[in-house]
């Protein structure tokens, strides 16, 4: 890996007061299970890394008014062991989704968050649009893995989080820290789809740090997440589904739909909430939000099977739930 | 004829056959194993390589001049020039050398190479598009057995189908690579390597065709491989890598060490060829086979590869009309090397697919219809008896149903089944046991564990012969300097180093019994070594422990020699062995994951020296066999020419989770009179094949192709 300086400030200002406003000068340090491969494979290679280790703000898992916080450099470990989590089924069902115990030992829930792609193009160096001589590398190339929705392009990558699904449908917040304070945002707005090489996956400007997750309580909702995977073994998702579902009766009032390992962000489908509300959580209701949640699904020309694991991704996630 | 070396007979046995744990493993448990990764020597530098970032192309220019600026940098060696043209990429161009890990690193990476680019192709499975890309080089037909048109009209049902197995690679968990510490005139390697006493000269070669060098005696090399992390067929050789990790210890006076990345291991170290192909096959009503053929293509990279030995097993020449055609696809991958038992799950997969397709279709058992063609076989009644066992041991009676008949709800059950064969023949081997007047007894030969439990099996040879325990006995191997012992490869292993052991000790303990003989005022022929003692079959009162007898020796060390092949030296191993594997798996229909339940295994083997590392070596076989069925596939990218996954991220492998039970029956106490025969290749050869059949009676239709993702199994679901 490239030389790089190491600080560890021990505030949140101070770290990004120490990041600079360029895009890839600077990296932020938080479990790094990301951006140390990231680093060995140059594919970042930043000058200054700035490790949130020393700023004890950041930390913990905690009840907070009637819900939750998380502090960015609180692990997956630290969230699946915490009591205040407990009535997060959602979020835990994906947490544990993350099977290495050495990535919930190290890696944190804000890194799953900002966690950079997995497409294989980029991180063999072709860029995170996947260039080569001038031409998109994915649309005619191995793409078994790639976008089945907000694939028009130039992105085509699929966001990698795990939990990103899960905390959007329990409609979590965010707080950033930038050298000149704080704003908080929908873990949703954090996400976007770059629509040029100058743009990233996320909203963050390259000198703000995330500080902490909340998520308001899940009291009266049911929630569920389901992954499919290959594995039992660490293993990336092919798709996941995270639901939540507020219930008057038997019947859905407020449905919130989230997929996963579907699009270059964590793709909140409206459809498969409409198909949902007014509807009892079964599984002809849950079949029928997995169908409207890839109605305007395009596949490329390897990846036509991650339309049918996101029908039944959605179908189970909502039998989770139920 | 019987000789003094012959296998003892069953009620005479202690330790042979017996389960008894490797005696490296508390070694390897505690860290105490060194491997050749594991050598950091004083003063060593650390070498990188760089390689190839074309897949096809000639090298017009290569610039260190950053490099040599870089900080810690100590030198470099060409292994390509400007001018030469490589064929894939990661083909290895120079080693470079630096103070540390990390400098090596950033002095690689500021090597530049320029290249005219050549046009490549990497795809192999579309076979007519590779043919109009000029990569398809022409075959001709391997016609056997009876006339063909007359069995295809005498068949009752055929079936044509398609099927076949991506291109995977080794991934030793220890790559290819060595420590070189090359010191006036003795030149030591600690190498990651299957051929221990192969490499001296393989080295000495490389480096005396480079006239600065000039000429290296094969005897100044000393190679030291006490353990190894994983060959599976990959590491016989030097490779470009370790002579040019020698040149840099010349050049600069220091140990160098020199071992792949994990991308340099996937795309240029390892390499199993691929096959595709249409198949047809034809029995009649009673499930007599009668009639296969097929036209097959793969790549072994460039070169490409021999072709696949099918109709496989089911192959009587005189009674199954055969017609194999094979094409060469010629790819710019990292070229092929021998993968366990080379060709043969291949041909499984070419053979037991279609035959179990073909028994669906006659409505036939597929038990009964392995069973009934079993004398098209070279052994019917070693698979008669296998399939018998392996249906007890994995439920099949009870467990088996009509394809696709698995009830309702997404998980669906199946079972499925492959027959496989090997030689396994025993290489050549030398052997000196060594028996000391303190009583310590040592078997010395420059042999190598790859891992399967050599260490094991030599112990038990000469234990057994002494009368002696496990404990008893030191093993030295892994190191050239010892008596000469074949390369590790092909299952020829356990049956060479056995014979020359035990001659080896036979040898050595009648000398004792002679010196003994005379302490004990009896004949040599009088004297029985068992249980730790020396003692006379006539009188029991004359009776020495070991070590009192072998304080007899005074000063005196005995050395017995043992070879293999010995003429006088009896019947000690044989080669051609068969088993038989079941798999019983579970298919999400609605998603397409596969999982596995269990895979029982039953193995012929002759002779078992010890059961527990023999079982080991088909768990092993068995746990590859999950992660080649279900996972692993070098994915390459026709745009770049370039392997898209060459980690173990997106080069996917199985856990613990992932592999379901195992269950492994070694057969005993049937052909121990055969002798030892190799047990490394037979298991690794039919996984693929059973797990893929057992999709299809799970699913009612046959995914194609192997790994069986979750795509390509909702793809033959649609189809169906």
């Amino acid at each position: 890996m490239q030389n790089f300086e190491y600080i560890a400030p021990e505030s949140a200002i101070a770290a990004a007061q120490a990041l600079s406003p360029k895009a890839g000068l600077t990296a932020v340090l938080a479990g790094g299970t990301d951006l140390l491969s990231l680093m060995k494979e140059r594919v970042e290679t930043p000058t200054r890394v700035v490790s949130l280790r020393n700023i004890a703000a950041l930390r913990g898992v905690s009840k907070q008014g009637g819900g939750l916080r998380i502090g960015a450099m609180a692990t997956v470990q630290d969230l699946l062991d915490s009591k205040a989590a407990a009535g997060y089924a959602s979020l835990l069902q994906a947490a544990r989704g993350i099977t290495a115990p050495q990535v919930r030992a190290m890696g944190t829930v804000a890194g799953d968050l900002l966690q950079r792609p997995r497409c294989w193009y980029y991180r063999n160096g072709y860029g995170l649009l996947a260039m080569h001589d001038g031409k998109a590398l994915v649309p005619s190339g191995e793409n078994r893995y790639h976008a089945i929705l907000g694939n028009k392009g130039p992105a085509y990558f699929v966001s990698a989080s795990s939990l990103a699904p899960a905390l959007i449908s329990l409609g979590a917040q965010v707080t950033v820290a930038g050298p000149e304070g704080e704003r908080s945002m929908a873990v949703a707005d954090l996400f976007q789809i770059p629509s040029s090489a100058s743009e990233r996956e996320n909203t963050l400007e390259p000198n703000e740090i995330v500080t902490e997750i909340t998520v308001p309580s899940a009291s009266g909702w049911k929630t569920g997440t389901y992954e499919v995977r290959q594995r039992q073994l660490l293993d990336w998702p092919l798709v996941t589904a995270s639901v939540a579902l507020r219930m008057r009766g038997n019947r859905v009032s407020d449905a919130r739909v989230v997929l996963g390992h579907v699009a270059p962000i964590p793709w909140r489908s409206s459809e498969a909430e409409t198909a949902l509300n007014g509807q009892a959580a079964n599984e002809s209701s849950g079949e029928a939000a997995g169908k409207a949640a890839v109605a305007a699904a395009t596949p490329l020309s390897q990846n036509e099977a991650k339309v049918q694991l996101a029908t039944i991704a959605v179908k189970r996630a909502v039998a989770m739930a139920g | 004829m019987a000789t003094k070396y012959d296998w003892p007979a069953a009620d005479d046995r202690s330790l042979i056959g017996k389960r008894h744990n490797r005696v490296d493993g508390p070694a390897k448990a505690r860290g105490a194993a060194k491997y050749s990764y594991d050598r950091n020597l004083d003063g060593m530098l650390y070498a990188k390589l760089v390689t190839s970032t074309v897949p096809h192309g000639r090298i017009v220019g290569i610039d260190t001049s950053r490099a040599e600026k870089a900080p810690g940098y100590k030198g470099h060696v060409n292994i390509l020039n400007v001018g030469d043209e490589v064929q894939w990429a990661g083909a290895e161009i120079l080693a470079i050398c630096a103070d540390t890990e990390e400098h090596v690193r950033d002095a690689a990476a500021a090597v530049t190479v320029l290249y005219e680019s050549m046009p490549h192709w990497v795809k192999d499975e579309d076979v007519e598009k590779a043919g109009e890309a000029n990569r398809v080089k022409p075959a001709k037909d391997d016609t056997k057995g009876p006339n063909l048109e007359e069995a295809w009209k005498s068949a009752d049902a055929t079936v044509e189908g398609y099927y076949g197995l991506a291109v995977i690679t080794h991934c030793c968990l220890e790559p290819h690579g060595q420590v070189v510490d090359w010191t006036g005139d003795e030149i030591t390697v600690y190498a990651s390597t299957q051929a221990v006493a192969r490499i001296p000269g393989d080295l000495a070669t490389g480096l005396s065709r480079d006239e600065k060098i000039g000429t290296v005696a094969a005897d100044s090399v000393h190679v030291i491989t006490p353990y190894m992390g994983g060959g599976f067929g990959s590491k016989f050789n030097i490779d470009t890598w370790g002579i040019a990790c020698a040149k840099l210890s010349k050049m600069t006076g220091k140990p160098v060490k020199l071992m792949l990345d994990r991308d340099e291991e996937l795309m240029v170290a390892g390499g199993r060829p691929s096959d595709f192909g249409n198949i047809k096959v034809g029995a009649k009503k009673d499930g007599t086979l009668v009639a296969y053929e097929s036209e097959t293509w793969s790549t072994g990279g460039i070169a490409g590869r021999g072709s696949p030995p099918v109709p496989y097993v089911y192959n009587n020449e005189e009674r199954l009309a055969q017609k194999a055609r094979h094409l060469n696809v010629s790819t710019n991958i990292g070229p092929a090397r021998a993968w366990r038992a080379p060709n043969h799950p291949q041909a499984a997969v070419l053979t037991m697919c279609p035959m179990e397709d073909l028994a669906a279709k006659l409505d036939m058992n597929p038990v009964d219809f392995f069973k009934k063609n079993a004398d098209l076989t070279a052994r019917p009644e070693v698979y008669r008896y296998e399939i018998d066992k392996c249906a007890e041991m994995i439920g099949w009676a009870d467990k088996w149903h009509k394809r696709g008949d698995s009830g309702s709800g997404p998980v669906k059950r199946g079972l499925g089944m492959s027959l496989h064969t090997w030689g396994g023949r025993p290489h050549d081997s030398t052997c000196e046991v060594r028996i000391q007047p303190d009583g310590g007894v040592s078997v010395n030969m420059a042999s190598q564990d790859l891992g399967v439990g050599t260490y094991t099996t030599l112990s038990v040879v000469a234990a057994e012969t002494l009368g002696l325990q496990i404990p008893d006995i030191k093993v030295n191997i892994g190191s050239s300097k010892l008596p000469i012992s074949g390369a590790s490869g092909g299952s020829t292993t356990v049956g060479g180093t056995t014979a020359s052991t035990r001659r080896a000790t036979v040898n050595a303990l009648e000398e004792l019994k002679t010196v003994v003989a005379e302490a004990l005022e009896t004949e040599a022929d009088d004297l029985v070594a068992k249980d730790g003692k020396v003692f006379s079959k006539s009188d029991s009162s004359k009776s020495l422990t070991w070590q009192e007898a072998c304080r007899k020796l005074g000063n005196r060390t005995i050395t017995g020699q043992g070879k293999q092949p010995d003429r006088n030296g009896g019947k000690l191993n044989d080669s051609g062995v068969g088993g038989v594997q079941m798999a019983d798996v579970s298919v999400d229909v609605e998603t397409g994951i596969v999982s596995i339940n269990k895979i029982a295994a039953v193995q012929d083997v002759g002779l078992v020296i010890c059961l527990e590392q023999c079982e080991s070596q088909v768990y092993g076989s068995l746990i590859q066999g999950v992660a080649w069925a279900l996972y692993e596939e070098s994915i390459y990218d026709q745009t770049t020419g370039k392997m898209l996954n060459p980690d173990m991220e997106f080069y996917k492998l199985p856990g613990a989770g992932d592999i379901g039970e195992l269950e492994v029956h070694m057969v005993q106490n049937k052909y121990d009179d055969r002798g030892v025969i190799g047990i490394g290749e037979p298991p690794a050869i039919s996984p693929g094949a059973a797990i893929s059949n057992a999709v299809a009676n799970a699913i009612g239709v046959r995914v194609p192709t192997l790994p069986l993702t979750p795509d390509k199994v909702l793809a033959a679901l649609a189809n169906a």
